[in-house]
């Protein structure tokens, strides 16, 4: 038994989110977190024999077939593969937690009804998930950029794990609050699914992003409203880390900007969305106690 | 010290006709108002720590609603619920078990929902496996488990978990008799470790014998509260739908008493559902204190939910004199019992042939179910006769 005596007291009020405390609670239940992920992924790939390969052939994938369709038609950026690759990848991680995490709470009705646990793990559970997938593809991209002699540009590099904390900071921050939304209203998941569409095409990643600060030149208002998209910043970080080069072999595919402007952009997409996080998780939170209730 | 205060608690569901859920029905009903249910009414109480406490009531009556509130499940309405020490609330066996995982990994996976650390379930797991009688099964998918095998999985794992405070909702009742006289044991042992129950149960006879304290509930507020006996007594007149206070469940001169009454199943078992058109046999142990001459025994079945006697039958009808004795068993077999599924009490008598004086009558003192088919999906014993003919 425990050596000191925890008391909890239980009321009417909705509960109030202390940061401080609550980590401490979460850490408490990590391990339900981590069976949780390892439950995903397990039932994800059972019965299939070749298992998480599945999720590595994926981006080997499309590294092969735009290897092969780059030679026969010219997508306008050199070394396409490495290009998407390094985008797409950063994508996926952010509309695979947010489309599953959105659901998390819903799909886990059963649990949320019948066992008191922190809800955040849920959807916790399901970025934890998307972010498995993302490290072993990343695995695949970086081999790839290795072996093919496409090679690493080191001081770009180092905005990779600026970029990936980004990432996942703005993942979670809107995951959260959809999750608690979409107990109460089942529109939100779907209205997400069609915003999610509108959202990849608005974000340079099958097409340079060159191109777009070519189209936006002078106009001011709609490059701005481009600009506000925090996915522009990460992807386009992402990038310049992987992809490295501004200009390839003369043509234009990155933004025309220094390292430094590009960490700063990071940098303030990241501060605003750990912000932000912090409302969003006690929005969740305090809603987390009418859950059970909802479902 | 009390471990479990509960003040004053009250909860309130709002029950829509139709829940807008979504953010069109939400627009285009704003007007649609929901309508209130109280599931929990000012309800206080305090469990002791160390002790175990009954909580009893109808279906509906707020029991679950009341340990969901105590394990921080649902949020109350108002009141308060204090808490001291570790708490693991078991409101359903196997929450979480996904059937494409193997009985190991949903173990692991289930044991961390109830607080269990990975370390903790290391060195429990062949405990639990052998607990659950699962040896051989645990590398399968629990998909192929039938449901008695998943909840004895489900249980195995429940009991090894070591709160200081055990909330248990009707679990007890699973699995067959031999593995709930394991489960019993396993309180009886976290009772002996001082651990504080609250344990949730239709099964009145357990609440006595294991419960320190009861309350019962009604329509969300605490009907009675106290020693077990007390408490269940009136659980049984309100089931009886008796609000007569004068009510006697057993009364007669006892010259001749009724020792024991058991209801046999056909496989042998005196408790569990019976099976409609399956045979069953009432068997009552008689004892004579004094020299009774004419002694007549009768049984009456009764409808639980009308109170409508449905069969009775007495010894004399059969052409049975049973003459001066010391003890005897009566038993009186029915075959097929050809009513509908659901819950029905027998009543028991002892009285004289002649005069119609009662020895002793046992009024709506015994229940049992009639179930239409086996609720656990398992094997189910089926007596087949062979026979080969010479043709």
């Amino acid at each position: 038994m425990a050596a000191t005596v925890q008391t909890v007291e239980r009321t009417s009020e909705p509960p109030r989110l202390r940061v401080g405390e609550r980590l401490r609670v979460l850490a408490a239940h990590r391990e339900i977190l981590a069976n949780l992920i390892r439950k995903e992924l397990k039932v994800k790939y059972a019965a299939s024999v070749l298992g998480a390969v599945w999720s590595l052939l994926n981006p080997l994938v499309y590294l092969a077939v735009f290897t092969f369709v780059t030679r026969v038609l010219d997508s306008g950026v050199p070394n396409y593969p490495v290009y998407l690759l390094s985008g797409l990848l950063a994508w996926n991680l952010f509309s695979a937690a947010v489309t599953a995490g959105s659901r998390s709470v819903l799909d886990n009705g059963n649990l949320v009804k019948k066992v008191a646990f922190p809800r955040e793990i849920l959807p916790l559970a399901s970025i934890g998930v998307a972010l498995v997938d993302y490290l072993l593809q990343s695995a695949v991209l970086l081999v790839f950029i290795v072996v093919t002699g496409y090679g690493l540009h080191l001081p770009e590099l180092a905005l990779l794990p600026l970029a990936f904390l980004a990432l996942v900071v703005f993942t979670t921050m809107l995951t959260l609050p959809l999750a608690a939304l979409n107990v109460r209203y089942r529109d939100v998941w779907h209205l997400l699914n069609i915003a999610l569409i509108v959202w990849f095409w608005v974000t340079p990643i099958v097409y340079p992003s060159a191109l777009v600060q070519d189209q936006l030149a002078g106009r001011d208002l709609l490059g701005f409203l481009y600009f506000l998209n925090p996915m522009v910043a990460v992807v386009e970080g992402m990038h310049r880390a992987l992809y490295g080069t501004v200009v390839a072999d003369g043509t234009p595919v990155l933004f025309d900007v220094s390292l430094g402007w590009l960490a700063g952009v990071l940098l303030a997409v990241l501060v605003a969305s750990l912000v932000l996080l912090r409302l969003a998780w006690g929005a969740f939170f305090s809603r987390s106690g009418d859950f059970a209730e909802e479902l | 010290m009390t471990a479990i205060e509960v003040q004053d608690l009250s909860k309130r569901f709002r029950v829509f006709r139709d829940k807008p859920t979504s953010l069109k029905q939400r627009l285009l009903t704003s007007h649609a108002r929901p309508e209130d249910f109280w599931a929990l009414r000012d309800v206080s109480l305090d469990v002791h720590e160390g002790s175990t406490f009954g909580l009893i009531g109808h279906n509906g009556s707020g029991k679950t609603t009341l340990l969901k509130c105590v394990a921080g499940i649902l949020r109350p309405t108002a009141g308060l619920v204090r808490q001291r020490g570790r708490l693991a609330a078991l409101l359903e066996l196997g929450a979480g078990f996904h059937p494409e995982l193997t009985g190991r990994e949903n173990a692991y996976l289930n044991a961390a929902f109830l607080g269990l650390s990975r370390k903790d379930t290391d060195r429990a797991y062949e405990d639990i496996v052998a607990f659950a009688e699962l040896e051989d099964f645990m590398d399968n998918q629990v998909k192929f488990y039938s449901s008695g095998m998943l909840v004895r999985l489900g249980f195995a794992i429940a009991v090894h978990v070591e709160p200081d405070i055990l909330l248990v909702d009707e679990v007890l009742a699973v699995g067959d008799e031999a593995f709930q006289a394991k489960c019993l044991d396993r309180v009886r042992e976290f009772q002996r470790q001082g651990r504080t129950i609250v344990l949730v149960t239709h099964a009145l006879d357990t609440v006595i014998e294991i419960c320190d304290r009861a309350a019962m509930l009604d329509h969300g507020r605490v009907h009675a509260i106290g020693a077990p006996a007390d408490v269940v007594r009136e659980m049984r007149y309100v089931l009886l739908g008796v609000s007569d206070p004068n009510f006697v469940p057993e009364e007669g001169t006892r010259e001749a008493e009724i020792v024991e009454v058991q209801v046999v199943r056909s496989n042998g078992a005196s408790t569990g559902p019976i099976l409609r058109k399956d045979r069953f046999t009432i068997q009552v142990d008689v004892r004579q204190n004094e020299p009774v001459d004419d002694l007549d025994v009768d049984f009456q079945i009764l409808d639980g939910a009308t109170n409508y006697p449905v069969l009775e039958r007495r010894t004399s009808q059969a052409g049975f004199a049973l003459g001066r004795f010391d003890k005897k068993r009566v038993r009186f077999r029915v075959d097929a019992f050809p009513y509908e599924p659901g819950k029905y009490w027998i009543t028991i008598g002892l009285s004289d042939r002649s005069t119609g004086h009662l020895y002793h009558v046992q009024t709506q003192r015994y229940l049992f179910e009639i179930v239409d088919a086996p609720r656990v999906q398992e094997r189910v014993d089926v007596s087949v006769e062979v026979e080969v003919e010479d043709l």
